[in-house]
C-alpha cells in the first residue's frame, strides 16, 4: 500500500526527515510515535502532497505508483486520506456542503458519476450516527468556532465519509475527551477493513488500547529509530525516548 | 463645450418639454444653477479621490434620448427574479416600459415619477418628501434634480404590509451611442409599514461582452440614479441592489435614506460590475431607536471599478447601525470603501459596527478601503476593521487534501468568503439568484444546491 524508502524532506532549507523508510500493507495499522518536533507531521503533510515540503531524496511508493508529481488533490483521488493534528477552519462552508462537494469531486475524478442526493444524505447520517455527531453540527461551518475534540471527530467523520485506502492519523486522540475517544476509536475500527490501511500518529497509549496496532514505530531525528509491536507503545509509556 | 457646460446649457432644451408648472420644477432649476457653480468634481476633490470619474464624463454625452429601443423578452428574462410574484417597474434606457411592468394604485402607489409629479392629488406628498434629504452641495445628485423626470415612485400607506416585492428594473438597451441617464425614484413607507424592493441595473450583452450595437466610438451609457427613501416611525425596509452591467456602462448610485424612530432598514449592495461605479449610500437616522444595515457584496474582474461610499448619520441617541462589506477582485480591477460614520453629540449609546473584508485575486487589482468615524459623543461603541488579503494556503490545502481540484477549491474558499453576507437576505428566490451569479463569476460549479 505504502512504500516509503529512504526519504529525504527539507522546509525552508532544513532538513526534517533524515532517511525515513516505512512499509505498510493492506489490512495494517501502524503507530508512529516520537518526541515533539521529530518530524511526525511533516510526514504526513508530505504523503499528503503539501508542496511546501521539499523531497531532496528518496520515494514514496503508493499501490506500487510513485506520487512524488502527484498534487494533493490527486492523491486524494486515489485513496489517500490525512486527518489533520490541526484542522483548517474554513467560515462559509456547511460541513455538509463540504463533504458532498469533497464526495463529488473524487467521484469526479475517478470518472464515476455523482453520487445521488438521497443516497448521500443517507451516507451522511449514518456516519454521524456512527460517530455520535449531532445534526446540528453538520450546518455549522466546517470547523469554525468548533473545539479541540469536535474538530477531530469532524476530520473522522470525513474519513468515514471518504472511504480512504490509506488514512493517516495526525494526533487525532489530542483534545479528545475519553467518551469521545472511544467513539472515535470504534469509529475507526468499523472503518477499517483488510483492504486498507491506517497510520496513527499519536503520544500516548491509551488510543492503542482502543485500536490496536499491528506495528509501532518510534520516530526520532527524522528517521524510523525502532519499530516493534504493541509490546513497544507500553515500553515508551513507561521509559519515555531517551533509552533508545 | 466641456460637458459641464453642455449639461448647463441642455437645461433650457429640456425645460421645453418638460411641464414646467410642475411643483418640483423650482427644484430643477435651483439644482442646474448650483451644479453650474460646483461642476463635476475636480481632481484634487478628496470625495473622489481613488475614483477616476472624469474617465467616463465624456463631451459627447447628452441627457437626450434620439429613439425608443425595443427589446425581446428573451433578452432580459434573466433580468427579473424568478419563481416570485412581484410588482415591476421597468425601464429601458430611462424610459418606462408598460409592458414588462406590473404598477399598482390599489390601496397602495407603485408607479412611475412622471405620472406623480403631474398629478395634482399627490402635491403634498411631493412638497413633503420630495429633495429634502439630497445633498445640495453633491455634483451628480443636482444634476439628477436638474433632470429628474422619470423612475420609480412607491408610496406605502400606514400600517400596510405589502403583500410581494417590488422590482424596480433599469435596462440599458446600448443601442444609443453618448447617453446620460438620470433616473429618479421616490420612496416613502408611512408609519409601521413594511416592504421589500429590489433595484436593479442591467445592459444588454452583445459579442465580446460589448453592448450589442456597439460600433468603433460608440460611447457606452453613463447612469446617474438617484433614490430618496423616506421610511417613517416603526416602518420596515428591506432594499436590495443588483449592480450587473456590462464592462462598458457606468453607474453612479445616490442613495439617500431618512429613517425616523424605531424603523429599520437594510440595504444590500451587489456589485457584479460595470466600467465605474459608484455608490453614495447616505443614512440620516432621525429619531430613537434605529437600526440601519449595509451589506454589499463586489466581485469584479477585468478593468472594473467599483466604489462604496457609505454614511450613517447618527443624530439620535440608542440607536444602531452595520455595515459588511466584502470584495473580490480578480484580473486589474480595483475597488474603494469608504464608511463614514458621523454621531452627533447628543447622539449617546449608539453601536455602530463596521467591517470590510477583501480578496485581492488578480496579481494587479487592488482596493482602498478607509473607515472614516466623526464621533463627538462619548458613550458610543463603534468598531470598525478591514483586512486585505488573498486566499488563505492552509485552508486551500486542507481542501486539496479532501480531493477537490486546485481550481474548485480556490472558487470554493471565494464563495464562502462572499457567502455570509448573504444570511440575512430575505426574499429567498433573489438569495437563490444572487448565489447562481456569484458562483457563476466566480466560476464554481458548486457540487449542492443553493
Ligand atoms: N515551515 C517550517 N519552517 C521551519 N521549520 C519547520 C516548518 N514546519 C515544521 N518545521 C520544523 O520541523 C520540525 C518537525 O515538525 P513536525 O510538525 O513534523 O513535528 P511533529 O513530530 O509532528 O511534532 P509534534 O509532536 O509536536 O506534533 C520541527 O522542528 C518544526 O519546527
Ligand atoms: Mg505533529
Amino acid at each position: 500500500m505504502l512504500e516509503i524508502k529512504d526519504l529525504h524532506v527539507s522546509i525552508d532549507g532544513k532538513e526534517i526527515l533524515k532517511g525515513l523508510s516505512l512499509n505498510v500493507k493492506p489490512g495494517e495499522i501502524h503507530a508512529i510515535m516520537g518526541p515533539n518536533g521529530s518530524g511526525k507531521s511533516t510526514l504526513s503533510s508530505v504523503i499528503a502532497g503539501n508542496e511546501d515540503y521539499e523531497v531532496t531524496k528518496g520515494s514514496i511508493f503508493y499501490k506500487n505508483e510513485n506520487i512524488e508529481d502527484l498534487s494533493a488533490e490527486e492523491r486524494a483521488n486515489r485513496g489517500i486520506f490525512m486527518s489533520f493534528q490541526y484542522p483548517v477552519e474554513i467560515p462559509g462552508i456547511t460541513v455538509t456542503n463540504f463533504i458532498k462537494t469533497a464526495i463529488n469531486s473524487n467521484l469526479k475524478a475517478r470518472g464515476e458519476k455523482e453520487m445521488a442526493a438521497n443516497e448521500m444524505l443517507k451516507k451522511i447520517r449514518d456516519k454521524a450516527n456512527m460517530l455520535e455527531i449531532d445534526s446540528k453540527f453538520l450546518s455549522r461551518s466546517l470547523n469554525e468556532g468548533f473545539s479541540g475534540g469536535e474538530k477531530k471527530r469532524n476530520e473522522i467523520f470525513q474519513m468515514a465519509m471518504l472511504e480512504p485506502s490509506l488514512a493517516i492519523l495526525d494526533e487525532t486522540d489530542s483534545g479528545l475527551d475519553i467518551d469521545a475517544l472511544r467513539i472515535v476509536a470504534n469509529g475507526v475500527n468499523k472503518i477499517k477493513s483488510s483492504s486498507n490501511a491506517i497510520v496513527i500518529i499519536t503520544h500516548y497509549q491509551r488510543l492503542l488500547d482502543h485500536i490496536i496496532p499491528d506495528y509501532v514505530h518510534v520516530l526520532q531525528d527524522g528517521k524510523i529509530a525502532k519499530s516493534g509491536n504493541k509490546e513497544l507503545a507500553l515500553e515508551l509509556e513507561e521509559k519515555g525516548y531517551d533509552w533508545i | 463645450m466641456s460637458l459641464k457646460e453642455k449639461m448647463v446649457s441642455s437645461f433650457l432644451a429640456f425645460e421645453l418639454d418638460t411641464n414646467i408648472n410642475s411643483p418640483v420644477h423650482d427644484i430643477r432649476s435651483e439644482s442646474i444653477k448650483d451644479f453650474e457653480k460646483i461642476g463635476f468634481p475636480g481632481k484634487k476633490n478628496e470625495y473622489w479621490k481613488y475614483t477616476p470619474i472624469n474617465k467616463v464624463l465624456n463631451d459627447k454625452l447628452t441627457v437626450f434620448k434620439k429613439k425608443r429601443h425595443l427589446i425581446e423578452f428573451e433578452k432580459v428574462k434573466d433580468f427579473f427574479v424568478n419563481g416570485i410574484e412581484s410588482y415591476k417597474i421597468v425601464f429601458i434606457d430611462g424610459a418606462y416600459d408598460p409592458l414588462w411592468s406590473n404598477t399598482t394604485h390599489k390601496g397602495v402607489d407603485i408607479c412611475i415619477l412622471s405620472a406623480i409629479l403631474e398629478n395634482k392629488k399627490y402635491e403634498g406628498l411631493i412638497n413633503k418628501y420630495y429633495n429634502t434629504i439630497t445633498d445640495k452641495n453633491e455634483s451628480f445628485s443636482l444634476l439628477n434634480s436638474s433632470f429628474s423626470k422619470e423612475g420609480a415612485f412607491v408610496h406605502i400607506p400606514k400600517n400596510m404590509e405589502l403583500d410581494k416585492p417590488i422590482e424596480i428594473i433599469h435596462i440599458n438597451s446600448g443601442g444609443e451611442s453618448s447617453l446620460m441617464l438620470q433616473p429618479r425614484s421616490l420612496i416613502i413607507l408611512e408609519k409601521n409599514s413594511k416592504a421589500q424592493i429590489l433595484e436593479s441595473h442591467y445592459s444588454l450583452v452583445g459579442e465580446n461582452n460589448k453592448s450589442p450595437y456597439s460600433y468603433p466610438g460608440f460611447i457606452d451609457p453613463l447612469t446617474n440614479t438617484l433614490t430618496e427613501i423616506h421610511v417613517e416611525e416603526n416602518a420596515n425596509l428591506d432594499y436590495y441592489k443588483i449592480q450587473n452591467d456590462l464592462e462598458t456602462t457606468s453607474l453612479i448610485d445616490n442613495t439617500y435614506i431618512n429613517q425616523k424612530r424605531d424603523s429599520e432598514v437594510s440595504c444590500h449592495t451587489f456589485s457584479f460590475g460595470g466600467n465605474i461605479v459608484r455608490n453614495n449610500l447616505n443614512f440620516y437616522q432621525n429619531g430613537e431607536n434605529i437600526n440601519s444595515i449595509m451589506k454589499g457584496i463586489t466581485i469584479l474582474g477585468g478593468n472594473q471599478h467599483t466604489d462604496h461610499h457609505t454614511l450613517v448619520h447618527h443624530a439620535n441617541p440608542n440607536c444602531e447601525s452595520y455595515q459588511e462589506y466584502k470584495g473580490i477582485y480578480n484580473d486589474n480591477s480595483t475597488g474603494v470603501f469608504n464608511g463614514r460614520v458621523l454621531v452627533d453629540k447628543i447622539a449617546q449609546k449608539i453601536n455602530a459596527f463596521q467591517q470590510n473584508n477583501n480578496l485581492l485575486v488578480g496579481e494587479k487589482s487592488s482596493v482602498n478601503t478607509k473607515p472614516q468615524l466623526e464621533i463627538f459623543a462619548d458613550d458610543v461603541k463603534c468598531s470598525h476593521g478591514c483586512t486585505i488579503g488573498q486566499l488563505d494556503d492552509s485552508a486551500l490545502f486542507y481542501l486539496k487534501t479532501r480531493g477537490i481540484s486546485e481550481k474548485e477549491a480556490k472558487g470554493l474558499l471565494t464563495y464562502a468568503f462572499a457567502n455570509n453576507v448573504l444570511e440575512n437576505v430575505k426574499m429567498q428566490a433573489l438569495k437563490t439568484k444572487i448565489k447562481k451569479i456569484i458562483a457563476n463569476k466566480i466560476g464554481v460549479n458548486l457540487g449542492f444546491e443553493l
